[in-house]
C-alpha cells in the first residue's frame, strides 16, 4: 500500500513537501548529499545520482508566508547586502550564515531558534550548489557567493537569454548541452562513482510524467467558472520545483486533477457560485501578504486563473534528447525576450479566458519589473482586457501597502465588470 | 597652461561633447557613429567597420522625468538616465546601438529601446572555463557582426577586424601605461584629470586617443616626481563621477594611484590575445576577463586583486563608488567587505547616482574616512 493512499491532493501536498524536507535533513547522517538548487534548474541530473535537493526559493518562501522574513533580512543587510537586492536571496544569505554559526558554535542563534519556533522546515548545508539562470541572472550573484562562502563546488547552467522571438539559437542549445555534460561530471567527482545513463533515462522519463500530471492540473483552470482556485498555483507550486523529478509530483498532480475534473463535472467552483471576473497574475505571489491578496480579490469574485507558472515547469523533451533537453531550459518564459512574452501571456490569458490581469511590480525582482510597462501596453490590446499593476516584493514584508492593493484590483474590478455587462448588453 | 593639462583640456572637451565627436568623425570618415552600452562589448567589429563606437554610460546630475513612465523606481541609475537621454531623442543620430545582456536590467532594457536607432543585443557567456563557452561566443560574435553588416550596409573583414584588434591592444597598454605613470605624478594628474583621459577614449577613435596619451606620458616623465603628501587610494565600481565627486577627493587630498572601474581599467586591463581567427580572439578575450562584477567567477577574485592593487600601488584604502541599484555589484560588496577586513584594508562605500545634484553627504563621509586614515 502507498504511503500517500486514501490521501487528497492537499494532504499528498503537505506530506512529500514535508518528506523533502526531512529527508534531506536526514541526509549527512545517511552518508548521502545535498544540493542547493534554483527553481528551474535541472534536476534530472542530481536526482539521478541520488543528491537530495534542496530549493533555497522554495525556502525563502516559507520564510516569507510565516512572517519569518523580517528579522533575517535585517540580518543580511548587516552583513552589507541591500534592501534593493532580490529578498529571496537575502534571506537564503542570512540563512546560510545562521547555519554556517550553529556548525562551528555548536549553539543555535536567537535568530535561527525564532524561525524553528515558527516551524519554517530546516534545510542542511549544501555539499554542492546548482543553478540555472533562465529565471533571472541575480542567481549567478547569489550562488557566486553561496559557493565562496561556503567552499562548496557550483554546477553553472548557464542559459542565454534568447533576445528574439522565434527558435532558440543552435549555438545556446550547443553550450547548454555542453554543460549538462559537464554537470555530469561535477556530480560523478562529488558522488565518487560513475553517472548511471539508464538511471537518467528513467528519471527523465518520470519528469516528463510529473509535467504532463502538472499540466493536466493546472488546465483545470481554463474551465469556467474554475474549480481551481488560483492561489492553489501558488500553493502546489512548490512540489512541481522540489519533485519535479520525482514521483511525488505525478502522484499529487494526478490526484488534483481528478479531484478538479469531478469538481468541474459536478458544477462545482472554487468561488462556489462567486466567480465574477477571471485575472492574470503576473508575477511572484505577495508571500507575507498571501490571506490578503487572495481574500481580497475572492471578496470581489476575482479567480485568479491565469499565470505564467505552470508553462515555465512545464519543460517538455525526448527522455534521451540531451539538445531538448537544454532547449526546453533555455526557453523558460523568465529567459526569453518581450515579444515572446507578450506572446506566452496572451495566449494564456485566451486559454484561460481572463477578462483583465494583474501585475505585480516585485521591488526584488528587475527581471519581472523592468519591462512590466511595455508588457501591460502590448498585452492589452492583444487581448483586449484591462490591467492594473501594484508595488509589492515576494518575501519583504515592508515593500506592500495593503491599501494600494486594495485601491487597484477594486479599480480593475471595476473595469472588468463593467466590459462584461457591456458585452452582455450589445 | 603645460603641454600635459593642454591635452587634458582638450580630452575633456571631447568627452564633454560627443555630438561634436561624432560630427567631426563623420566630417573626417563619411561614416557615423554606434552606441555601445556597458560594459563589456566587441567594440572592435563597430571600428573594424569603419565606424565610431561611443560608448553611452548615462550623464551626471540627470533629471529624470520622463523615463519614470518607463521605468521602475529602482532601476539602476546608470540606465534611468540613458532611458531620459533616449527619450529625448540624444540618441537618435547613431546608426545603431549594441547592447550586452549581464545583467536582468540591461537585458530588459535592450528590449525596450525608445529611441530611433535600431539595437543589436548580445549576450555574454557565464560559464567561462569551458571551450564550449568560446565556441558560444564566437557564434554570438559572428551574429553582431552579420547585425551591424546588415545594419550599417557594409562588408566587415576578419582582416578589418584583426587590425582593429591591434589598434585597441595598443590603445589599452598605452592606458596601462598612462594610469601606471599617472600614479606617480598625482599632483599633477589630479582624480578629475585622471578620469577626464579615461573617459576620452569612449568618444574618440582609439588610434587618436593613443597618439593624444603618449603625449601625456611623455610630458609627464619629462618632469621629476614629486613624494606626495596626501593619501593614495584605489577607486572600484562601475563609475566614480561625475566631476563634482572626484573634486571633493583633490579638496582632501586625496589622490587615485590605481582603479577598479568598470568604465576605466577594466575596459583596458585585458588584452585581445594573439590568433589568426578574430572572432574567436575577441571570445578569448572574454575568458580572461577577470575580478569583475559581470564576470561570473566561483572564486570571486575581485576583493584579493583589489588587496593586491592596494600593496602594489602602496595605497592607505580603497574607496567603492556603488552604483545606485546595481545588482552586481552590490552582491560582490559583502564579499569585498570579508576580503578587505581580513587584511585590515581601509575601506569606505560611497553612493553613486547619476541623478543626484548635491555631494554635501559623500563631502562629509569622506572628509570624516580622511581624518581617520
Amino acid at each position: 500500500m502507498s504511503e500517500t493512499e486514501g490521501m487528497n491532493a492537499k494532504q499528498k501536498l503537505g506530506y512529500y513537501t514535508q518528506k523533502f524536507y526531512d529527508d534531506a535533513c536526514a541526509a549527512h547522517d545517511k552518508g548521502e548529499f545535498v544540493c542547493w538548487s534554483s527553481s528551474i534548474a535541472p534536476s534530472e541530473v542530481f536526482t539521478t545520482m541520488g543528491i537530495h535537493i534542496v530549493y533555497p526559493e522554495n525556502h525563502a518562501a516559507a520564510v516569507g508566508a510565516k512572517h519569518g522574513a523580517l528579522e533575517i533580512l535585517e540580518l543580511a543587510e548587516r552583513k552589507g547586502y541591500t534592501m534593493d537586492n532580490c529578498s529571496y536571496s537575502r534571506i537564503n544569505l542570512a540563512y546560510m550564515e545562521l547555519l554556517v554559526e550553529e556548525k562551528k558554535t555548536g549553539k543555535t542563534p536567537e535568530a535561527l531558534a525564532k524561525l524553528d519556533e515558527l516551524k519554517i522546515p530546516r534545510i542542511p548545508l549544501p555539499d554542492i550548489i546548482v543553478l540555472c539562470n533562465n529565471i533571472c541572472e541575480v542567481l549567478l550573484k547569489w550562488y557566486e557567493n553561496i559557493a565562496v562562502s561556503l567552499n562548496v563546488p557550483i554546477v553553472i547552467i548557464d542559459v542565454p537569454f534568447v533576445h528574439h522571438p522565434g527558435k532558440i539559437p543552435q549555438r545556446s542549445i550547443d553550450y547548454v548541452e555542453a554543460q549538462f555534460k559537464r554537470s555530469i561530471k561535477q556530480v560523478e567527482d562529488l558522488c565518487g562513482r560513475p553517472f548511471d545513463y539508464d538511471k537518467f533515462i528513467k528519471v527523465q522519463e518520470q519528469t516528463q510524467r510529473s509535467i504532463a500530471a502538472w499540466d493536466k492540473a493546472m488546465g483545470m483552470a481554463s474551465v469556467v467558472p474554475s474549480p481551481l482556485n488560483g492561489f492553489d498555483i501558488f500553493n502546489f507550486m512548490a512540489l512541481i520545483v522540489c519533485a519535479r523529478s520525482e514521483y511525488a509530483a505525478e502522484d499529487t498532480f494526478t490526484t488534483l486533477a481528478n479531484e478538479l475534473e469531478e469538481k468541474a463535472a459536478a458544477g462545482i467552483d472554487a468561488f462556489k457560485g462567486g466567480e465574477k471576473t477571471r485575472i492574470a497574475w503576473e508575477g511572484i505571489a505577495v508571500w507575507p501578504y498571501l490571506s490578503h491578496t487572495y481574500k481580497a480579490l475572492k471578496a470581489l469574485g476575482m479567480n485568479m486563473v491565469g499565470s505564467t507558472y505552470p508553462s515555465a515547469w512545464s519543460i517538455h523533451y525526448e527522455p534521451g534528447d540531451l539538445k531538448a533537453m537544454s532547449a526546453g531550459y533555455i526557453g523558460c518564459y523568465y529567459n526569453t525576450s518581450l515579444d515572446n512574452r507578450v506572446d506566452v501571456v496572451s495566449s494564456v490569458m485566451e486559454n484561460t479566458k481572463c477578462t483583465g490581469i494583474l501585475y505585480h511590480n516585485n521591488r526584488s525582482c528587475k527581471n519581472m519589473a523592468v519591462m512590466n510597462v511595455e508588457m501591460e501596453e502590448m498585452i492589452s490590446k492583444r487581448t483586449n482586457t484591462p490591467f492594473a499593476s501594484f508595488d509589492g516584493d515576494q518575501t519583504d514584508p515592508r515593500n506592500f501597502s495593503e491599501a494600494q492593493y486594495d485601491t487597484r484590483i477594486e479599480a480593475l474590478s471595476e473595469t472588468m465588470e463593467q466590459n462584461i455587462a457591456a458585452k452582455q448588453n450589445a | 597652461m603645460s603641454k600635459v593639462d593642454t591635452i587634458i583640456a582638450e580630452l575633456d572637451a571631447i568627452s564633454k561633447n560627443p555630438k561634436k565627436a561624432m560630427a567631426d568623425f563623420k566630417a573626417k570618415t563619411g561614416k557615423g557613429a554606434v552606441g555601445v552600452l556597458p560594459i563589456y562589448a566587441p567594440e572592435e567589429l563597430v571600428y573594424a567597420a569603419g565606424y565610431l563606437p561611443m560608448g553611452i554610460w548615462g550623464a551626471t546630475k540627470k533629471q529624470i522625468l520622463k523615463a519614470t513612465t518607463f521605468l521602475p523606481a529602482f532601476t539602476c541609475s546608470i540606465m534611468q538616465s540613458i532611458m531620459e537621454l533616449e527619450l529625448q531623442g540624444t540618441y537618435d543620430d547613431l546608426a545603431a546601438i549594441v547592447i550586452s545582456s549581464p545583467c536582468d536590467t540591461l537585458k530588459c532594457f535592450a528590449q525596450k529601446w525608445k529611441g530611433k536607432s535600431p539595437v543589436i543585443q548580445f549576450v555574454h557567456s557565464q560559464n567561462r572555463d569551458m571551450e564550449a563557452s568560446n565556441t558560444f561566443m564566437v557564434e554570438e560574435y559572428k551574429y553582431v557582426r552579420e547585425s551591424l553588416e546588415n545594419t550599417l550596409g557594409v562588408k566587415i573583414t576578419d582582416d578589418a577586424i584583426n587590425a582593429a584588434i591591434d589598434v585597441y591592444n595598443e590603445n589599452r597598454a598605452v592606458m596601462r601605461m598612462f594610469t601606471d605613470v599617472a600614479a606617480l605624478y598625482p599632483q599633477v594628474i589630479t582624480p578629475t584629470k585622471r578620469h577626464a583621459v579615461i573617459k576620452a577614449r569612449q568618444f574618440m577613435d582609439k588610434a587618436e586617443h593613443t597618439k593624444k596619451v603618449r603625449e601625456i606620458i611623455a610630458g609627464l616623465m619629462s618632469e621629476p616626481v614629486v613624494p606626495f603628501t596626501g593619501k593614495k587610494i584605489v577607486l572600484t565600481g562601475i563609475q566614480a563621477e561625475p566631476d563634482e565627486l572626484l573634486k571633493i577627493f583633490e579638496e582632501f587630498g586625496i589622490a587615485v594611484v590605481a582603479d577598479d572601474l568598470a568604465q576605466e581599467s577594466r575596459q583596458f586591463r585585458t588584452d585581445v590575445p594573439a590568433g589568426n581567427d578574430p572572432l574567436y580572439r575577441l571570445a578569448k578575450q572574454w575568458q580572461n576577463v577577470t575580478a569583475c562584477a559581470l564576470a561570473i567567477d566561483r572564486d570571486k577574485p575581485r576583493g584579493k586583486f583589489i588587496v593586491n592593487l592596494a600593496k602594489e600601488y602602496g595605497a592607505d584604502a580603497v574607496i567603492v563608488a556603488m552604483m545606485k541599484f546595481c545588482d552586481p555589484e552590490e552582491y560582490d560588496y559583502p564579499i569585498l567587505l570579508e576580503d578587505f577586513e581580513k587584511v585590515g584594508l581601509r575601506n569606505l562605500k560611497i553612493e553613486i547616482d547619476q541623478q543626484s545634484e548635491s555631494f554635501e553627504q559623500a563631502r562629509t563621509r569622506i572628509q570624516s574616512f580622511v581624518e581617520m586614515l
